[in-house]
């Protein structure tokens, strides 16, 4: 007489939670579904937008420094070009800033070695989970874009790296070149703590953490940082670039706007 | 809005033993609050196995041995096997199996955190984690405002779920743990209220750690840390700190459900579960 005996609730529960468990992988793996879901990235960024639009990212005391801040991703990129750079202690290495700009600029190390510098020590954040503290030190990007000077159609500031991350297929199979790219909105880029962080710990950023330039976007995590920039584009759009997302995370599933 | 919120005496029908028991707003959020928890657990997992190790203080990485207090991993034993290992503080434990070397849903051993029934997706997919991992956190929060909200206003939160200063005096707890232990649920009348053991859990579940939860995964997000002026994580001692109480409020909150469906099985499943569906309990059943 009764269905909702405690024994068939049990087995029910058991079939119910093997149902939902292949369901949910059902749904992970269709496209139209996580597009759904990643509205929520949307209302993320609108959110923190609205409450936090210059507000900065927290800075802490020199003796907060992690003893070792780990290096991810590429640490010794294996790009010829690259390599001659290393060899050549970055003499002749160039930084283009270019695309909807007015007067697009080169610069050498030396160049942006002599700019108006930020010091800041801030936390970076991974999205594997981990966490380490660091001195950054450098021009900041609003200024130099200035120099620049945006076309106003420029929307986003786009960052070109040297290293080749390769291997890993894209969310939905398609394969990009690998290139390493990153892209920011303008109110990150002259945030005033968005940095091109030249030294790091007091001392020149080393390979394993970008040399001879990386990125500084202090609210977002760890993988809009860029390492080894070698060209910072200003473009209205990244949709025809590599998979269209706006990074090489981006192009695997990851969130444009990592401000969580 | 403000009466339906209410455990609501006055309409048991007159000759039967059923009244209202939950209102509409308290059954629709409980349902999508069960979604959101399942979806969140399983998710968090997943994002969890990415990085499977937990640190005190402001940060934590694989060389901040000082700060670690938990990990899970693989590592070889004596005879060059791989063998899941959870290692809290100095004391490792074999868990093989379970936890740091398990099956995937392809039968294969593989070295991870969480085993692949435990996660969703039931593969290793940090991507996909996050992306649904943050759209039910914005669901769960906001379920939890309406709840919070209604159950607030109608008084249902005051009258029905926080417990009295009486119920919380040592006498009072060990009378509804002594029944508890001796599995009687009340019966009849005495059906009606809740009792201090489950106002306690109840109580701290939605007012304390529902909320950590929320206030240590936000404590994660360095945008938000920047909005918040950097208040939140230092509220938990930093960020690492902030991502271990996650994890342990985590647990809570499993253990909280355990529980909870433990009881409602005891207690009469049909009649409860039907309870939190149509609203209409029956004080006259043990089924």
């Amino acid at each position: 007489m009764a269905i909702l005996t405690r024994r068939n609730l049990l087995a029910g529960g058991a079939i119910g939670g093997g149902l939902l468990l292949s369901g949910c992988d059902k749904l992970a793996s269709s496209d139209g579904f996580n597009h759904f879901l990643g509205r929520a990235e949307g209302a993320t960024y609108g959110w923190q937008r609205l409450v936090g639009r210059q507000a900065l990212a927290q800075e802490f005391a020199p003796s907060d420094i992690s003893p070792v801040f780990k290096a991810n991703g590429s640490k010794d990129p294996d790009d010829a070009d690259y390599r001659r750079h290393v060899t050549q202690g970055f003499a002749q290495w160039q930084l283009k800033i270019d695309g909807l700009v007015d007067r697009p600029l080169s610069l050498s190390l030396a160049d942006i070695r002599r700019l108006p510098a930020r010091t800041q020590i801030t936390r970076h954040d991974c999205v594997e989970g981990w966490s380490a503290i660091g001195k950054w030190h450098g021009p900041q990007l609003g200024p130099l874009l200035k120099a620049a000077g945006l076309k106003p159609s420029a929307r986003y500031i786009v960052f070109h790296c040297a290293d080749n991350y390769g291997g890993e297929i894209s969310k939905g199979g398609a394969q990009s070149t690998g290139r390493y790219y990153e892209s920011v909105d303008l109110l990150d880029a002259f945030h005033p703590q968005t940095i091109l962080a030249h030294m790091m710990n007091d001392a020149p950023l080393s390979v394993a953490h970008g040399a001879p330039l990386r990125l500084r976007v202090e609210r977002q995590l760890g993988y809009k940082q860029a390492k080894y920039l070698m060209r910072i584009e200003a473009v209205d759009s990244f949709a025809g670039m590599e998979l269209g997302k706006g990074g090489y995370w981006e192009d695997r599933g990851y969130e444009w706007y990592a401000g969580i | 809005m403000a009466t339906v919120d209410q455990v609501d005496r006055s309409l048991a029908p007159p000759s039967g033993t059923r009244y209202l028991r939950h209102s509409i707003a308290t059954r629709v959020c409980h349902w999508i609050n069960v979604v959101c928890i399942v979806v969140l657990l399983g998710t968090g997992l997943n994002i969890f196995n990415a990085h499977p190790a937990l640190y005190w203080g402001q940060f934590g990485a694989d060389a901040d041995d000082a700060k670690r207090w938990l990990e899970i991993g693989a590592t070889d034993d004596a005879a060059g096997q791989p063998q899941g290992m959870v290692k809290v503080g100095d004391i490792s434990v074999r868990t093989t199996g379970l936890l740091g070397l398990s099956k995937s849903a392809d039968g294969t051993s593989q070295a991870i955190g969480f085993p692949s029934w435990a996660t969703i997706p039931s593969w290793r997919d940090l991507a996909t984690g996050r992306r649904w991992h943050f759209f039910f956190a914005w669901l769960f929060i906001l379920n939890g405002l309406v709840y919070l909200i209604a159950a607030g206003f109608s008084g249902h939160l005051r009258k029905d779920i926080l417990p009295k200063l009486r119920e919380l005096s040592p006498s009072s707890v060990w009378h509804d743990l002594v029944e508890h232990l001796k599995l009687k649920f009340p019966r009849g009348e005495d059906a009606k209220r809740y009792h201090p053991l489950q106002k306690i859990a109840y109580g701290g579940t939605v007012c304390v750690l529902l909320p950590l939860m929320v206030l240590t995964g936000l404590s994660m997000s360095p945008g938000f840390n920047a909005a918040a002026g950097g208040l939140l994580p230092q509220l938990f001692g930093g960020r690492a700190s902030a991502r271990s109480i996650h994890f342990i409020t985590t647990n809570l909150v499993v253990l909280f459900v355990a529980v909870h469906v433990l009881m409602v099985l005891l207690a009469g499943p049909y009649n409860q579960i039907r309870s939190m569906i149509t609203g209409r309990f029956d004080t006259g059943t043990e089924r």
